[in-house]
């Protein structure tokens, strides 16, 4: 979404040009503690706020979750879970800021076909840049997290940005801005992990032995991260993946499926052309269209089919 | 106007075409004109599906979607092209199934496939309209447009998301695309087999093959034809219909 004049590009879909390496760029990361969380939503007013979205006013099914999903004009949303523990027979209420969370090895940029459609910032940050999507869906089947939605509006991805247009002046996400309990955090990659190590000491200090951050190897780690109480099950938080990674199912088709292709295609074009330079072409001689016209006529061969010249 | 001469046996004398006895040929009904019709859109929407497919499939092939009108117009068209070519595909289909069934010919002509590709016609069976190489076309391309169609529309997000699974749809991606890669591969070599057998060509642009090709290649077909019906004939240089 945003301009990234002032950021300088990693990675960018579909493209093969050497991305910028001059200047060095401090990783960016955003920490929720999902402990602090008290469920205002007020992060996702600020998002819908500071980004210019106004959803549509959906319907009450009897659940805090509101919307019900992630929208094409909600790219965050807190999901409500009601965990009754079995150790300390509490119940417990989990409540999880869903949103992108910024892979280091992002399945929806591998995914995408159309060049600079979704770009990644040398802070980390995984931008979309709507201008060059063309609507196909394949970050949809990309992301492990299943976050990008399409609008119906335009047939565009949208997602979370990390206010990367905030970012890239000093600022903070509005979400983080907005956060009344400080449960949203954010800054470099390193500081976050710092203080998310405070916070998991803290917590296991007060029962939660599984306490842990959540910045998941299988991506190559996130620039959204969890502190989360029960981080040995990460699915109780509203089916948070145990072990997300590029499905694959997409890691073969944008790899060994398109080398298999480009392959085959191009063996069956070459292989025709050196069997014509070879074999050379299949023509009929004259004496078969003779012999054609004496069997239609049922008149005797002139000839046995064996010792005409063969082409 | 230049006159050429010959002059290589260091006479002069003006060089003139040899025209020789215009040799008496037939022409052998092959395709209706409703057949030719239905088989180019088939081949003209399959022509339009590999090349916005491909600029899909791959980054390198993305600059294909200028024909198309760029990157939105490319996808929001592409599957309607597919449905095109369904329904096209399907009459082809209803046409010709009868005569691309196997039967004993195509396993011998399979067994001397090193005579078929070093045009020993000789040495192989007798065939009825198609060989075993022409029915695998048929077949293959049946079953691979059934499976592209299928997929195609699991993938179809802009009327069918809600109705599957992101895992289901990223299998139909990978059977879409795969699909495709090996149906176009087949109609390289569909079209090849069009330039490398002489006289193929016409079937499909005119509607007639001349009767040394059906005797060539096809003589049980032929020997069907000239016992059922009347074929014209008439000189070579004379429009074959």
């Amino acid at each position: 979404m945003a301009d990234y004049s002032s950021l300088d590009i990693r990675q960018r879909s579909a493209s093969t040009e050497t991305a910028p390496a001059i200047r060095h760029h401090e990783e960016v990361a955003k920490l929720i503690d999902v402990s602090k969380c008290i469920g205002c939503k007020a992060c996702q007013s600020a998002c819908e706020e500071w980004n210019d979205l106004r959803d549509d006013v959906g319907i009450n099914v009897g659940v805090y979750d509101n919307p019900h999903d992630l929208t094409a004009k909600s790219w965050t949303l807190m999901r409500f879970a009601e965990y009754e523990n079995p150790e300390t027979n509490n119940l417990e209420w989990l409540i999880r800021k869903d949103g992108c969370m910024h892979c280091t090895d992002p399945g929806c940029l591998k995914a995408c076909p159309s060049p600079g459609a979704i770009v990644q910032y040398s802070n980390g940050i995984v931008d979309f840049i709507e201008d060059h999507c063309i609507g196909c869906g394949y970050c949809v089947k990309g992301c492990p997290f299943n976050i990008p939605r399409i609008s119906k509006a335009d047939n565009k991805a949208y997602k979370c940005t990390l206010c990367s247009d905030r970012v890239a002046v000093g600022q903070a996400p509005a979400c983080a801005k907005a956060c009344p309990t400080g449960a949203i955090m954010f800054g470099t990659k390193d500081a976050m992990i710092e203080q998310a190590h405070d916070r998991v000491e803290d917590l296991k200090s007060r029962g939660f032995d599984q306490a842990g951050l959540y910045d998941p190897k299988g991506v190559g780690g996130t620039h959204v991260m969890y502190v989360l109480h029960h981080n040995d099950k990460p699915h109780l938080y509203n089916g948070l993946p145990d072990d997300p990674k590029i499905s694959p199912l997409v890691a073969f088709w944008k790899g060994g499926a398109k080398m298999f292709g480009l392959a085959t295609m191009g063996f069956a074009a070459v292989a025709g052309f050196f069997h014509y330079v070879t074999a050379g072409p299949n023509e009929v001689v004259p004496e078969e269209e003779e012999e054609a016209i004496d069997l239609k006529e049922g008149r005797e061969h002139r000839g046995s089919r064996d010792d005409r010249p063969s082409a | 106007m230049t006159i050429h001469q010959d002059i290589r046996d260091g006479e002069s004398r003006p060089l003139r075409e040899v025209k020789p006895e215009p040799q008496k040929v037939l022409y052998v009904p092959r395709y209706t004109g409703l057949q030719r019709v239905n088989h180019w859109i088939t081949a003209i929407l399959f022509t339009l599906l590999t090349l916005s497919g491909l600029a899909m499939f791959t980054p390198y092939l993305f600059s294909l979607t200028g024909l198309f009108g760029g990157g939105q117009a490319t996808r929001a068209i592409h599957p309607w092209f597919g449905v095109a070519l369904m329904v096209s595909f399907a009459l082809l289909f209803l046409r010709f199934w009868r005569l691309n069934l196997p039967n004993r010919d195509d396993v011998e002509w399979s067994k001397r496939i090193g005579d078929v590709v070093t045009n020993r016609e000789d040495r192989l069976p007798e065939l009825g309209k198609y060989n075993a190489g022409q029915k695998g076309v048929f077949w293959g391309q049946t079953a691979l447009i059934s499976i592209m169609f299928v997929t195609g529309l699991v993938i179809w997000d802009q009327y069918f998301y809600p109705l599957t699974t992101i895992e289901t749809k990223r299998w139909a991606l990978l059977a879409h695309s795969l699909a495709a890669v090996i149906a176009i591969a087949i109609i390289v070599v569909h079209i090849y087999a069009g330039i490398w057998v002489r006289g193929t060509g016409r079937a499909m642009m005119r509607g007639t093959v001349t009767g040394g090709w059906a005797y060539r290649h096809h003589r049980k077909w032929f020997r069907q034809i000239v016992g059922e019906r009347p074929v014209k004939t008439g000189s070579i240089d004379k429009r074959g219909h």
